[in-house]
């Protein structure tokens, strides 16, 4: 007797490379702020801001998604106010996968394009200087440009890493099928109920992409040539 | 025209001894040549002219703007500060081409403009053909001049050169002089050129400074700094200078001459400043003024040979005990066995300890 045979519901992956892409997008233009706003500027409470990015990389995914849950969950103002205006709730919905991924993949955003900004040829930038340039001209133009591989290296990087969260996720967003549940958690569900086919062929899937944005971080490094 | 009064000290740290930059200069229109050792201060110079250093204490004016006044709290940003920076890398934009670079400087003026401008710098340096190309496709010499054009395109109000020939050979060294003397006919406004190369230093200068360890030692025209060089330090770092300590045996200020013993020997020497009998004085004669001859007299001593170099216009001959003298080859060629080297009372100059 064959196994009853159920299609396999592509929604998990779609979803959760929406998220990831949503995120990753969320984390460039946050992540480059704050990487140029730690090599560039002088200012107090720079080694917190520097130590409030990195947590995420060191907390538990589970603190994380508690911590998210205190700040923009239904009771809290954030959440108040998203309520008041939209009409609907932050919490449980893909909105706050992409929050919680937002928060996996930022360390690694800045942390590199912080190395990245701090390594370009300072010459260039104050050459740029005593010829007049405004200072988000000098960066658009020289900086950025001159840093671009090693962060969009870091880029390819973390959407990876945004594409597999799994507790912060599930802490905020849930586990809602056709709604918030995404390939991670989908696998984990898959598992639970001895849904063998379905949990293989997501892993399968999840790891194809991943290795394959790996791979392009690492391609990415490697031909950084000396300016 | 620059004025500038700098000071700065940088503290000692761990690795590093502390630093003190206490200078004060004019540059009129002209090239200023700001010469001495590595470490001397003389980049730091620029830097807190272009507004990439602020000093502890002083003022800086180009022509009648203020670009720094510890007294009144003005810093101009370098932005504001007009002046053209040739970096010793050059620091061209490596993801731009020569044409991208210098129009990158000339982002500000209008758009017609704009390409007349950079047209101009193009033909200028001759680097039409370059236009198109990326720093990383340039050799070193026309990596200068596009930095040079890059640098010119806003017109500045003052150009600073910072080692602009390190690195280049002799043929594009000769380019780069012929470069820099067009610009100072050209322009008519104040150049500073940083080198620690003597050949550099008198062939593009009008007016000399020359640095030591955070300070101006001395200043001048070049041809009055080699006449006179002031000090033993001065001689020493402009090079080339044969420095003796000498024992004054009589003065005689009718005449302007004194009698002095040199080297073991009495001889003529010139007229001394603020000594008596008895004193020792440093003086300083250039190779080229002392003479070889072949037959003993006044102001000769007896030598022999230890060291003999080719150079471009002459012999150098090395005697030791600090005679070096330049000889011209045809005299050299035919010289004897028993040589004296004649030092002229007229080429000895009296240096201040």
């Amino acid at each position: 007797m064959a196994a009853p045979h159920t299609p396999i519901d592509w929604f998990p992956l779609w979803l959760s490379l929406e998220v990831a892409f949503a995120a990753t997008l969320i984390s460039l233009v946050l992540g480059i702020w704050l990487a140029w706003l730690l090599a560039n500027r002088q200012f107090s409470g720079k080694d917190l801001l520097d130590a409030i990015t990195t947590l995420p990389l060191a907390l538990p995914p589970t603190v994380l998604g508690y911590y998210l849950l205190v700040v923009i969950g239904r009771n809290s103002w954030i959440g108040r106010a998203w309520e008041a205006t939209t009409g609907t709730t932050l919490v449980f919905t893909w909105r706050a996968a992409v929050i919680a991924s937002t928060l996996h993949a930022i360390p690694l955003l800045v942390k590199s394009s912080r190395a990245a900004l701090e390594s370009v040829d300072h010459a260039c930038e104050r050459a740029a200087r005593s010829l007049g340039a405004a200072e988000w001209r000098i960066f658009w133009r020289v900086s950025l440009p001159l840093a671009r591989r090693p962060i969009a290296a870091a880029t390819a990087l973390a959407f990876a890493r945004s594409l597999g969260d799994f507790g912060a996720t599930l802490m905020i967003a849930g586990d809602i099928p056709g709604r918030t549940q995404t390939a991670a958690i989908a696998i984990f569900d898959a598992v639970e109920s001895g849904d063998t086919i379905v949990a293989r062929t997501l892993v399968i899937v999840i790891s194809i992409v991943t290795a394959g944005f790996v791979f392009l971080a690492n391609r990415l490094e490697q031909r950084r040539q000396p300016a | 025209m620059i004025r500038a009064s700098i000071s700065k000290k940088f503290p000692a740290g761990d690795e590093s001894a502390g630093f003190t930059l206490d200078v004060k200069f004019e540059a009129e229109p002209g090239v200023t040549v700001l010469y001495g050792p590595s470490g001397a201060g003389k980049t730091l110079t620029l830097d807190a002219i272009a507004g990439f250093l602020q000093p502890d204490a002083g003022r800086v004016l180009l022509g009648e703007r203020i670009l720094f006044d510890s007294g009144a709290g003005v810093h101009l940003r370098p932005q504001e500060r007009r002046c053209g920076y040739v970096f010793q890398n050059y620091a061209l934009f490596p993801h731009m081409t020569v044409r991208q670079n210098l129009a990158f400087a000339a982002y500000e003026l209008p758009r017609l403009e704009r390409h007349r401008r950079i047209a101009e710098l193009l033909d200028r340096f001759r680097l039409n053909d370059l236009a198109g190309r990326y720093p990383r496709e340039l050799s070193g010499g026309q990596k200068q001049r596009a930095s040079i054009a890059r640098a010119l395109i806003a017109e500045p109000s003052a150009l600073l050169l910072d080692e602009p020939a390190r690195g280049l050979d002799a043929q594009l060294r000769a380019d780069l002089f012929g470069v820099v003397r067009e610009l100072r006919k050209s322009l008519r406004i104040p150049i500073l050129l940083v080198t620690h190369d003597l050949e550099e230093c008198f062939a593009l200068a009008d007016k000399v400074l020359i640095y030591e360890g955070g300070r101006i030692a001395h200043r001048g025209a070049p041809l009055k700094l080699l006449g006179n060089p002031g000090t033993a330090e001065v001689a020493r770092l402009l090079g080339d200078f044969n420095i003796y300590e000498a024992e004054v045996l009589a003065l005689d200020p009718g005449r302007q001459t004194s009698r002095i013993r040199l080297l073991g020997c009495e001889m003529t020497g010139p007229h001394l400043r603020a000594c008596f009998r008895g004193d020792r004085v440093t003086l300083c004669a250039r190779p080229e003024e002392l003479k070889l001859v072949t037959k003993p007299g006044d102001n000769r001593i007896r030598v022999d040979l230890v060291r003999a170099t080719e150079r471009p216009q002459s012999i150098r001959a090395d005697f030791g005990d600090q005679l070096i003298v330049d000889v011209p080859r045809e005299v050299w060629s035919g010289r004897p066995d028993a040589l004296w080297v004649e030092i002229p009372a007229t080429s000895l100059r009296q240096l201040s300890a």
